[in-house]
C-alpha cells in the first residue's frame, strides 16, 4: 500500500513531500516519544504522532520511515515542513485522533494482506 | 560476494553540536548515516549506528550544552564518540536505567526525555563506555562491528 492510498480513508491532507507519495507503507508506529520511535519503528512504516517540531523529520529520515501523519488536527511548525520538503518525506495531517487514524489504517493494511 | 567499495583508509567525521538547537539537531547523525550508506554497510548495521548517533547527538543537545560527535569508520567497525562539556552525570547506573531522565518539562513535551537515550545507545552497540565527571562533562563511546 502506498502513502497516496491511505489519504481518503484517513481524511489526511498532504502538507509536503508530494513527490514521495508512491512510497510503500508496510506498517505503522504510534508514539509521541522520539526515543521510543527510534528504538521500535520499522523502516517503511508510517509514524502517527502529535509532535510537530522539526526534529520529527530527523527521526523519520534516520529510520527510513515512509511518512509522518500528525493527528488530532495538530499543526506542523513551518520549519518542520521546510525540513521534510528538503528530505522528501511526506508530512500528512488529519483531524482524526491517533487511535482512530491508527484503527482505520490497521483495517486498510489488513484488508490488503488478506 | 557482496559488492562494496573498498575502504583504503579510515574515515573520521567530526561534528560540533550546539546545545538546545532543536532545528539542526539530527543533522550530524543524518550525515553519518549517509556516509555509511555510501561506503556500503548493511542496512541493519546502519540502523544501529543511526540510532546510537542520534541518541548521542540529542544528549549533547539536551543535556550537554554543546559538544562534539565524532565518528571513526574503519573496514571492521564504526566508533562513535560523543563528548560534551555539560554538567556531568552524578550516578551513571541510575542514568542507564530505562525511564530515568533529568530532562526538564519543556523538553519532555517535545517527546524527548523518555529516559531511553542511553539504553538505546547501549542496545545498539557491541561496546559501550560512558565516562562522566560532575561539573566537567560526559564522554559516551559506542562501537559497532561490521559483522
Amino acid at each position: 500500500m502506498k502513502v497516496s492510498d491511505i489519504l481518503n480513508e484517513l481524511e489526511a491532507e498532504v502538507r509536503c513531500g508530494e513527490t514521495s507519495l508512491d512510497r510503500d507503507i508496510s506498517w505503522c508506529y504510534c508514539s509521541d516519544l522520539l526515543s521510543d520511535v527510534m528504538a521500535n519503528a520499522q523502516k517503511d512504516s508510517i509514524w502517527i504522532t502529535l509532535q510537530t517540531h522539526p526534529n520529527i523529520v530527523a527521526v523519520a529520515s534516520l529510520l527510513g520511515l515512509s511518512a509522518i501523519l500528525i493527528s488530532r488536527g495538530a499543526e506542523p511548525d513551518p520549519e518542520t515542513l521546510n525540513k521534510a520538503a528538503q528530505e522528501n518525506i511526506p508530512v500528512l495531517t488529519t483531524k482524526l485522533p491517533t487511535f482512530e487514524a491508527a484503527g482505520r489504517l490497521f483495517m486498510l493494511l489488513n484488508q490488503q494482506s488478506s | 560476494m557482496e559488492s562494496r567499495k573498498q575502504m583504503s583508509q579510515d574515515i573520521t567525521l567530526e561534528y560540533p553540536i550546539k546545545g538546545m538547537d532543536f532545528v539542526s539537531a539530527g543533522e550530524a547523525s543524518s550525515n553519518i548515516k549517509h556516509t555509511l550508506q555510501l561506503i556500503g554497510f548493511s542496512p541493519a548495521i546502519i540502523r544501529r549506528a543511526a540510532i546510537a548517533a542520534y541518541e548521542a547527538e540529542m544528549n549533547i543537545v539536551i543535556h550537554g550544552s554543546g559538544g562534539v560527535l565524532k565518528t571513526v569508520i574503519t573496514p571492521e567497525k564504526i566508533e562513535l564518540t560523543a563528548e560534551d562539556s555539560g554538567p556531568g552525570i552524578p550516578d551513571i547506573d541510575l542514568a542507564m536505567q530505562e525511564g530515568y531522565s533529568t530532562a526538564p518539562d519543556h523538553i519532555r513535551e517535545m517527546g524527548f526525555g523518555a529516559g531511553m537515550g542511553l539504553p538505546n545507545i547501549r542496545n545498539c552497540s557491541d561496546e559501550f563506555v560512558i565516562d562522566s565527571q560532575v561539573g566537567k562533562g560526559t564522554i559516551v563511546k559506542a562501537v559497532i562491528y561490521r559483522t
